[in-house]
């Protein structure tokens, strides 16, 4: 079992619903599932607990048999950058680093940087061009290519993908996401999407709902 | 791990060098502005020692010739062979340079060519053609002579060092001694002086001093000068280094979620800013040093002249300034970085990724209580607080208070400014105005402490300046002084005076102890002299008329303090005479208590005391002609002192002190200014979306311009206005409560109101230079980048 | 320049610091040297000799006061010429510098003068005898009849000495040999003076009687390269026979004396066949310095332990050394003086 959530809750200060209330979901090694949901359903808060981001209320993580509950920052941190790779609908690229600079950051900084891989990922990308451009000098496709590059690249077990297409029109969306579950499927890591569209979702071949803090 | 976080964390200034330079600026400034004022005050200090330690003057008794004029060699050997343990000096100029002859075998330990290295070799300093030991820059103002020149940094300024047989081949003078150098271990059996060497007198040993305590008062001023302008730096540094942590908020956040660890993320950013003041700060250094360079001529020339204490034109640079430069760049940044960093610790790992629209913006209401409270105790501490360390502690509370209120009370003043705007844009004017103002904050608090400062030390400078020379004034007022052994000499004196002078003031005096502390009794003739040049700090009216009458004595400020008496106290001056206070007198410089007594008095009191000095009151074109008469009559030149000439020099010299601190006003005003510039330039691209609707509106972008400079100009103005009070509240700090508690007298508080208008105008110079460069980029801005703006594309 | 170092620097124009003790052998370029078979000329030797380097006059005296408490004192006048000439005012190359000392079983007490030659601050002149430092002199009409005096900050004496013997010639008729490389001075002594005076300590004045002995000795380069310091004793016995015999410290120990009979009669003593042995030392002054002896010399059946009366009678001068009265117990009794030197910390 790669991942297993049990009955997990979370709430923030000052709202008075609880965002999460019990939820519960399991993902084998290599399964790949979308998670949607109407704004506020919980479902981007659903995929912080799973990546280490955030702290659950109640229930319990493990993530390829590790117990998130007890761990500290700097467990979690660990965890981030070595098991869970988290693709944001922002890209979060760190703009003062180029392109190559940035598929290789999470690699290094996870100790296992392989350039071959880099060169691999960046060409299947359409990347190859653009190693010595910096973010700002590229278009929101291309940024979000970056994005899951330096993500496959440090080869996690999981990819966690918060509508990493959000920011995308329509036809750079698809492409985007058939790359990634391509490049996913071949790295034989299991992957989460969260993602509002209906058509994004049915690509993949399990689909969860959440509705107001619980999975239907 | 580390050099990739650290990497990623450099990258920032790679592609954002002028970021980088604004920390580094901000940075190098601040420490440059200290340690530019402590180079100052540390070359000053040097000196004195230096002086000190070469010299030995004051340290030990002196002998001389009762004549003035020079001692035999025979006279020195017969004292040394009556085992009077004394060497022998002699002292001349070359070309202004000072140049001293000493005997080093008879010396004291430590006087000579003090720690001239171990390399010194004895043979040739005391034979052949000799060395001459001096700094390299008095090296170079000496002529060729015939001796050998050796570099010696520790030796006084202007002053050369060689072997007495040496110097007195130079001089020209040989087999004369100038004086002889009582050493402090004198053998068990000795005849006395007179017995040997009856033209010789002794003098004891210098306690301390006049000129030190006067010296310890101005430089307690630079010192305090160099703290404020640490806290202007204080203030660039914080808003510099926050700018840097805001800028990076996102990078952080995006490390963080890739899975940096917090706890290394926070150690890694603190090494990478410890690394930059490193930087900063030694660069910072090397600024002060060329900052106290340019303006350490002026403070030598101003010391030199107003005490006469010899400070070298040249700076020696010190290993301590740049350990204390680094460490301040350092502390300063440490300070700046530990706010940021903690909010950076406290910062949650989802918050929103866009930039905080107005970075810095504190909550308005806690910054006015706190600033509030603070202000509240600097009262306090002015009311109640005792000692040294309350003066500074409510220095801080005053100044930091000061600084904190400002952002509050612009944003009340333009709140109530924008309530009758008529047009349109003046009324966006001021509401766009109250909305840069936290941005803008710091910068202009570091503005407000700039001119609080500059308000505080010229007002300072000034007060001490006027006290001073009416000072000198009232005591040096008699056009010559002179000096006699006994009562013959007196009695010539009296005779001299009668034919040559307008008048003769004996100068009566005796120690006696007074309220319980030891005094200094002086018997004063009625005399307009006295009425004419002595201020008092309290007096009754016609306090002279008073004191001739023989109804009460003057007491100088020291006494009025120590004794805690008032205006009418009575003392006891004497068993059975018990006088009220007529009058307090300032008397800077002296460590002890006086009481002036009328002279029928005095000589009814003190019958056994003799005037031994006078003063001579001449018309100043016949003070020449007094001069030769009194010197034809047998008084010696050595004890007569032109102190009128004196006093002429000493003021003329005093104007130089105002150099320094107009150049340091303007360097404060400098590095306040580019707080401001980088603050705008932070501020013009997150303003663009403020913009960019005005000028659709129809507001060109010449006259956006214009009116961000203007704003720039307005806020320097408000802030300006703040900062006066502000700056005179510290003067009054340092002159009546500091200067009390460090020397025991206030200085008055005098005002000078075209200095301030000066002052606020170069502050206003300052903020318009600032403002001027973001403006002409906003009046540039191409429009498609406003267009952009409404794209939504940043 | 502190004064020690301006001493240090004084005795060594040659940054000859490692070689010997205060500098005593470097070469002596310009300066004379001694040669054997010049004939001492009195009184004029008694004064100084400028061609030469480094001389002194050293007095030193056991005392007793009246109540039988030992002392001792010192008197040194050390002539150190930069140049091998004379000349007048401050450009003379000759310095003077004087030690007094006086030791009590208790205390030791120490001054220094120094002075420069040509302005007569210093000098000796030989008749009427006269050498003075400052306020320092030993004089008298003629050497044998004088007078001491010298005080310091804590201390004073002044003595008469009378001669009641022969001056004595060391070495070779006042060629005295100081290393087996040949390095030599022309050494003489006084031995027999005795002293009545007044010492004036920090408890009082004491009215003393004792024995005096003035060693005087001039050279350009005494010691060879090699030797660190010496050993030298002064002793007279009860029997009225007296010894003067030193150890030079080196990389072997060279060791000469003379043997002075009671009527003045001399014998040279070669390398070797003096020798003196530390039994126990003691620390002073941060370094350890023996202040017992086994003295032996055969051919005279001396066998003696010879101990110092105040183990701390350390000079504090520019140059430190122990210099002090010694008492001998053995084959022999008596008193005499011991002074050593180039005991490093």
């Amino acid at each position: 079992m790669l991942l297993e959530v049990q009955d997990v809750t979370k709430s923030y200060p000052g709202t008075e619903t609880a965002v999460l209330r019990g939820v519960s979901l399991t993902l084998d090694a290599g399964g790949m599932l979308a998670l949607t949901g109407e704004s506020g359903s919980g479902k981007s808060t659903l995929l912080h607990l799973i990546g280490g981001l955030d702290t659950a209320d109640g229930g319990r993580v493990c993530i390829d048999g590790t117990d998130l509950t007890p761990l500290d920052d700097s467990g979690r941190a660990a965890l981030r950058r070595g098991t869970v790779g988290v693709i944001f609908q922002q890209f979060n690229l760190i703009p003062s680093l180029t392109v190559a600079g940035n598929i290789a950051f999470q690699a290094r900084l996870a100790g296992r940087h392989d350039p071959a891989r880099d060169a691999n990922l960046a060409a299947r990308l359409g990347l190859d061009d653009h190693l010595q451009k910096y973010p700002e000098q590229l278009s929101g496709g291309q940024q979000q290519r970056v994005a899951i590059a330096r993500t496959l690249a440090a080869g996690p077990k999981l990819v966690l993908a918060d509508e990493p297409t959000g920011n995308l029109d329509e036809s750079s969306s698809d492409a985007v996401m058939a790359l990634l579950q391509e490049l996913v499927a071949e790295t034989g890591a299991g992957l989460i999407l969260v993602t509002h569209s209906e058509r994004l979702a049915a690509r993949l071949p399990r689909r969860l709902h959440l509705r107001a803090g619980r999975l239907t | 791990m580390n050099r990739v976080i650290l990497s990623a964390l450099l990258s920032h200034w790679r592609r954002n060098p002028l970021q980088l330079i604004t920390l580094l600026a901000g940075l190098a400034l601040a420490t440059a502005l200290w340690s530019g004022v402590q180079a100052i005050n540390a070359e000053a200090r040097a000196s004195y020692d230096a002086a000190a330690a070469t010299l030995g003057e004051g340290r030990y008794a002196q002998i001389t010739a009762r004549d003035g004029g020079a001692i035999s060699h025979d006279t020195y050997v017969a004292l040394r062979r009556a085992g009077w343990a004394v060497s022998p000096v002699i002292e001349g100029r070359i070309d202004g340079v000072r140049l001293i002859g000493l005997e080093p075998l008879t010396a004291p330990g430590g006087l000579g060519p003090v720690r001239a290295g171990g390399g010194a070799d004895l043979g040739a300093f005391l034979s052949g053609k000799g060395q001459i030991f001096a700094r390299a820059d008095t090296l170079a103002r000496l002529p060729d002579l015939e001796a050998e020149p050796v570099t010696a940094p520790d030796v006084a300024p202007n002053t050369a060092l060689t072997d007495i047989g040496v110097a007195q081949r130079l001089l020209d003078r040989p087999g004369q001694i100038d004086r002889l150098i009582v050493l402090p271990d004198q053998p068990l059996t000795q005849p006395p002086l007179e017995q040997v060497a009856p033209d010789l007198i002794c003098s004891a040993p210098q306690a301390g001093g006049d000129v030190a305590r006067l010296t310890d008062s101005f430089h307690l001023n630079l010192t305090a000068f160099g703290l404020l302008s640490f806290a202007v730096g204080l203030f660039i540094v914080q808003g510099a280094i926050g700018l840097a942590f805001e800028q990076r908020r996102p990078m952080v956040r995006t490390l963080r979620a890739l899975g940096v660890p917090l706890r290394r993320l926070i150690v890694l950013m603190a090494v990478e800013l410890a690394l930059l003041a490193l930087i900063a700060g030694g660069i910072g250094v090397a600024l002060g040093y060329v900052i106290a360079a340019a303006l350490l001529p002026d403070v030598a020339a101003t010391l030199r002249g107003l005490y006469g204490a010899n400070l070298s034109g040249q700076l020696n640079l010190r290993p301590v300034w740049w350990l204390s430069g680094l460490g301040i760049a350092l502390g300063g940044t440490a300070l700046a970085a530990s706010g940021a960093l903690w909010s950076l610790a406290r910062m949650p790992l989802l918050s929103g990724a866009q930039p905080r629209a107005l970075m810095m913006a504190r909550s308005g209401g806690g910054q006015a209580a706190v600033a509030t409270l603070l202000l509240l105790v600097a009262a306090g501490l002015a009311l109640w607080g005792e000692g040294l360390l309350a003066g500074f502690a409510m220095l801080g509370a005053l100044l930091i208070g000061g600084a904190l209120v400002l952002p509050p009370v612009l944003g009340l003043v333009l709140r109530w400014a924008e309530r009758p705007a008529r047009s349109a844009t003046a009324e966006w004017f001021w509401a766009d105005t109250r909305q840069q103002v936290p941005g803008l904050s710091l910068a202009l608090m570091a503005l407000l402490l700039a001119m609080a400062a500059n308000v505080g030390v010229s007002t300072m400078v000034s007060s001490f300046r006027l006290t001073f020379t009416g000072f000198l004034d009232q005591r040096l007022a008699s056009e010559l002084y002179v000096r006699v052994e006994d009562a013959a000499q007196a009695e010539v004196i009296r005779e001299v005076a009668r034919d040559h002078a307008d008048a003769l003031l004996p100068l009566l005096s005796t120690e006696r102890q007074v309220a319980g502390l030891p005094v200094e009794i002086y018997g004063a003739r009625d005399h307009a002299t006295y009425r004419d040049n002595w201020q008092f700090l309290y007096a009754v009216p016609d306090p002279w008329e008073r004191l001739a009458r023989g109804e009460g004595v003057l007491i100088n400020e020291q006494m009025f303090r120590r004794a805690g008496l008032e205006l009418g106290s009575a003392v006891t001056i004497a068993p059975g005479t018990r006088l009220p206070v007529l009058g307090i007198y300032g008397d800077y410089g002296n460590p002890i208590g006086q009481v002036i007594a009328t002279e029928p008095l005095f000589r009814d009191l003190y019958p056994e005391v003799t005037a031994l000095r006078f003063g001579l009151r001449s018309d100043p074109g016949q003070v020449p002609a007094l001069r030769a008469a009194l010197t034809d009559a047998g008084i010696p030149q050595a004890a007569i002192t032109d102190q009128a000439a004196l006093k002429r020099m000493s003021l003329a010299v005093f104007e130089r002190t105002f150099t320094v601190t107009t150049a340091l006003n303007v360097l404060t005003l400098a590095v306040a200014g580019f707080a401001i510039l980088m603050s705008l330039l932070t501020l013009a691209a997150m303003r663009l979306p403020q913009l960019a609707p005005v000028w659709a509106l129809g507001l060109t972008r010449r006259s956006l311009a214009r009116l961000d400079l203007l704003r720039a100009v307005v806020l320097a103005a408000l802030t300006a206005a703040l900062a006066l009070p502000l700056g005179l509240a510290l003067a009054w700090a340092l002159l009546a409560v500091v200067n009390v508690e460090a020397f025991g007298w206030r200085l008055p508080m005098y005002l000078f109101p075209l200095d301030y208008l000066r002052l606020t105008g170069l502050a206003l110079l300052a903020a318009a230079l600032a403002a001027s460069w973001p403006a002409w980029r906003l009046s540039r801005t191409p429009p498609a980048q406003l267009l952009g703006v409404f794209r939504n594309e940043r | 320049m502190n004064v020690k170092t301006l001493f240090l620097l004084l005795f060594l124009p040659a940054q000859a610091m490692s070689q010997g003790f205060a500098g005593l052998g470097t070469t002596a370029d310009g300066f004379a040297t001694p040669q054997p078979g010049r004939a001492l000329d009195f009184p004029a030797d008694h004064g100084p000799h400028p061609a030469y380097r480094i001389e002194w006059w050293y007095l030193t005296a056991n005392m007793t006061g009246h109540d039988g408490t030992p002392y001792g004192l010192q008197w040194t006048l050390f002539r150190s010429a930069l140049a091998p000439r004379d000349g007048e005012g401050w450009d003379t190359p000759q310095l003077w510098m004087g030690h007094a000392a006086m030791t009590t079983p208790e205390a030791h007490h120490v001054a220094e003068r120094l002075a420069r030659g040509g302005i007569g601050q210093a000098g000796v002149e030989p008749a009427p005898f006269q050498a003075w430092i400052d306020d320092w002199a030993m004089q008298g009409p003629d050497f044998d009849t004088l007078t001491l005096t010298a005080s310091g900050a804590d201390f004073a004496y002044d003595v008469d000495l009378t001669a009641t013997g022969p001056l004595v010639l060391h070495g070779q008729n006042g060629y005295s040999v100081k290393s087996a490389a040949g390095q030599a001075s022309y050494y003489y002594s006084q031995p027999f003076y005795d002293l009545t005076g007044t010492l004036t300590l920090p408890e009082g004045d004491v009215t003393v009687t004792g024995q005096a002995w003035l060693d005087r000795e001039w050279s350009s380069q005494p010691l060879a390269e090699d030797q660190q310091g010496w050993d030298w004793f002064s002793l007279s016995f009860d029997s009225g026979d007296k010894l003067m015999g030193f150890v030079l410290r080196g990389a072997s120990d060279f060791t000469a004396g003379t043997w002075i009979t009671a009527a003045g009669a001399t014998t040279a003593l070669p390398d070797g066949a003096f020798s003196a042995t530390p039994l126990a030392w003691h620390e002073v002054a941060g370094r350890e310095v023996p202040v017992e002896w086994q003295v032996r010399l055969p051919e005279q059946g001396l066998d003696a332990t010879v101990t110092a009366i105040n183990p701390d009678a350390w000079m504090t001068t520019s140059v430190p050394y122990w210099e002090g009265p010694v008492t001998i117990s053995g084959s022999h009794t008596g008193t005499g003086y011991l002074e050593m030197t180039g005991y490093d910390e």
